[in-house]
């Protein structure tokens, strides 16, 4: 066949195959220009809105002002105090809805079909969404942690460490993102996502350390709720907002679960998208 | 449209494909020489979209091989994709942002620069019609202007072999005449078209070549007048509303078409070809079945369609096809992780 690569039409020259380097080039441009066409249409539909930031600031004003009465916590600074680090948990734990929604969505459609179809990077459709969905997840974070703010809320363990409480609960965030991203592209129809939805995230961060101290639950489900990755990171999000609590042994654990789930559903997730149909 | 020294556009040898025990391509051949248009007919589950998925680099075959422009689909599948442009089923554009924003993003994508990206887009508008709809949400566009949008975006990178996927199921029949005189101007840019359809006429109207697909062989070549010409002219048709006379009917009518009535118990409805037989066959018809004393409704002569090819060529109707196989070979299959488990083997 060479005889037939031999000459390329002359207005529409074939490239020769790009390096390495321009390879990883052109993979976070392609990143970037998925993860700006994401952003636009995250900004344009109000409902996406809505539910990335209403749902929380409900659970905000609700466990604060009527459950919180009748919850004993240990902590200085009372029940908000508490509560914050587990709804911000848990905010950044359900943005990957609208991961698992949207790809979904792009499937149904042909919109994936159509970009690897393109001599685009094969990362960029999914990296795209990745970085596109943290900036969204971030961004409804900081509007919980302001509302916090406003019911009473107070970090007591200084910047830096506040700071690091909210890249904990990123990096939490983007790996149930991950396992959101192969979910939906596994599933791969749009109704059966929706449906599925949190139904899998509300068990695991309700039986956990978010809402309530795990000592007022019964015992078989504190054997759970105290062995479970939703524990260890609230645990460390919450010693990290507060002090005076010991985090050293649920931090471990924390950054064992989440390396687990990266290593685990990151390869998942790719092989998904190479061979969504 | 010359022959070049540069050989098929596209060219399939033996390509196979299952999904499980479903085998949607059972080896098929296809050469579409540079600058002209194949159409691919065959009714729904019949191997179009799969075959358009290998050729696209989408799927991998199980066997057989697909060389597109000269690159192999499964060896060299970032050549291939240097070279092709792909519309499918749905307009797969994003609602939420404006005709210009969804091509000025596949511009990016295809590594131009975001100067290169903006006139892209508007040209393509241009060409297709959407400059006044230009900024608004794609989703305030009309069925057939999401269409074009679509077939606008899989212009972008400017393919010298383009795929199009059932362009016009679910338009609007004037939707779908606009669509088709955009398809033309392409071609006569020199682009080489392979498009899939279930309209005869739709491949009639646009393609030079034909081939017709169907349990994922290809059961006949040629152009449309060829095909036509298989069917046997014109075809009478009428409705039998007493099932239980059906039979009476088809009697009735049985020595004035070329070849045995077709029976549809279902709906009652006999058709036959009667070639060039014309208003004398529909006369005979009348008072055959008269004589019979069998009521009938809207008895008339029609052109063939794909029905009447399907039936020429195989002894079956197109219909009957879609249900027996044709949903579960459709695009969101639930037959998708037999088709990973065979993508795997044909990896090993």
């Amino acid at each position: 066949m060479s005889a037939v690569t031999a000459v390329p039409k002359p207005s529409v020259p074939t490239p020769a195959e790009p390096g390495l380097l321009s390879q990883a080039r052109w993979a976070v441009s392609d990143t970037l220009a998925i993860t700006r066409r994401n952003l636009l249409v995250w900004m344009r539909v109000p409902a996406y809105i809505v539910f990335t930031v209403i749902q929380p600031v409900l659970f905000v004003l609700m466990f604060r002002y009527v459950f919180g009465g009748a919850i004993n916590v240990p902590n200085q600074g009372g029940y908000v105090n508490f509560l914050m680090p587990g709804i911000i948990a848990q905010t950044a734990a359900f943005a990957c809805f609208g991961t698992a929604i949207a790809l979904a969505q792009e499937l149904t459609k042909g919109v994936i079909d159509r970009f690897r179809s393109m001599p685009m990077a094969r990362s960029a459709v999914l990296a795209g969404r990745l970085v596109a969905d943290t900036a969204r997840m971030l961004v409804t974070v900081l509007i919980v942690v302001g509302v916090g703010y406003a019911v009473g809320f107070r970090f007591q363990n200084g910047f830096g460490l506040a700071v690091l409480m909210i890249v904990l609960a990123t990096v939490f965030g983007v790996a149930t993102a991950l396992i959101a991203a192969y979910t939906g592209l596994a599933i791969g129809d749009e109704e059966s996502v929706q449906a599925f939805g949190l139904i899998w995230l509300f068990p695991i961060t309700f039986l956990s350390s978010a809402f309530v101290p795990i000592s007022t639950m019964p015992g078989w489900l504190q054997a759970f709720a105290n062995n479970q990755p939703v524990t260890y990171i609230v645990d460390t999000m919450r010693g990290l907002a507060l002090g005076h609590i010991p985090i050293e042994a649920s931090a471990w654990k924390s950054v064992a679960w989440l390396a687990g789930i990266f290593i685990v559903f990151a390869p998942l997730a790719v092989r998904a998208y190479k061979r969504a149909a | 449209m010359a022959e070049d020294s540069r050989g098929p556009a596209i060219l399939v040898e033996g390509l196979t494909k299952s999904f499980g025990d479903v085998h949607a391509l059972r080896g098929i051949d296809l050469s579409v020489p540079q600058g002209t248009v194949l159409g691919v007919l065959g009714p729904n589950g019949a191997g179009k979209t799969t075959a358009v998925r290998i050729l696209t680099t989408l799927l991998r075959p199980d066997g057989g091989r697909a060389i597109i422009e000269g690159h192999d689909v499964v060896r060299q599948p970032a050549a291939v994709r240097r070279s092709i442009g792909l519309a499918g089923q749905s307009a797969a554009i994003q609602e939420e942002l404006s005709g210009r924003e969804n091509l000025e993003i596949i511009g990016r994508l295809f590594h131009m620069s975001w100067r290169d990206a903006k006139s892209r887009a508007i040209e393509l508008l241009e060409q297709f019609d959407l400059t006044d709809a230009a900024d608004r949400y794609a989703k305030t566009y009309s069925g057939g202007m999401q269409r074009r949008l679509d077939l606008a975006a899989s212009l972008v990178g400017h393919p010298q072999v383009l795929f199009l996927d059932e362009p016009t199921t679910g338009l609007d029949p004037r939707s779908r005449l606009g669509v088709w005189d955009m398809i033309r101007s392409l071609v006569e840019q020199g682009t080489t078209l392979l498009l899939t359809t279930q309209y005869l006429d739709e491949a009639d109207e646009l393609a030079d070549e034909i081939v017709v697909i169907d349990h994922g062989l290809v059961i006949a070549a040629g152009t449309a007048e060829e095909l036509k010409g298989r069917v046997g002219g014109d075809v009478l048709e009428f409705t039998v509303p007493d099932r239980g006379r059906l039979g009476d009917a088809a009697a009735a009518i049985a020595t004035i078409g070329e070849g045995e009535p077709h029976v549809d118990k279902e709906t009652g409805v006999i058709s036959v070809g009667v070639g060039g037989q014309g208003s004398d066959a529909l006369i005979d018809a009348v008072r055959g079945l008269d004589g019979a004393g069998v009521q009938t409704h809207g008895l008339a002569l029609r052109r063939p369609s794909l029905d009447d090819v399907f039936l020429a060529l195989t002894g079956h109707a197109a219909e009957d096809e879609e249900q027996k196989g044709g949903r579960k070979r459709g695009r969101r299959k639930p037959g998708g992780q037999a088709d990973r488990e065979q993508t795997a083997k044909a990896a090993s």
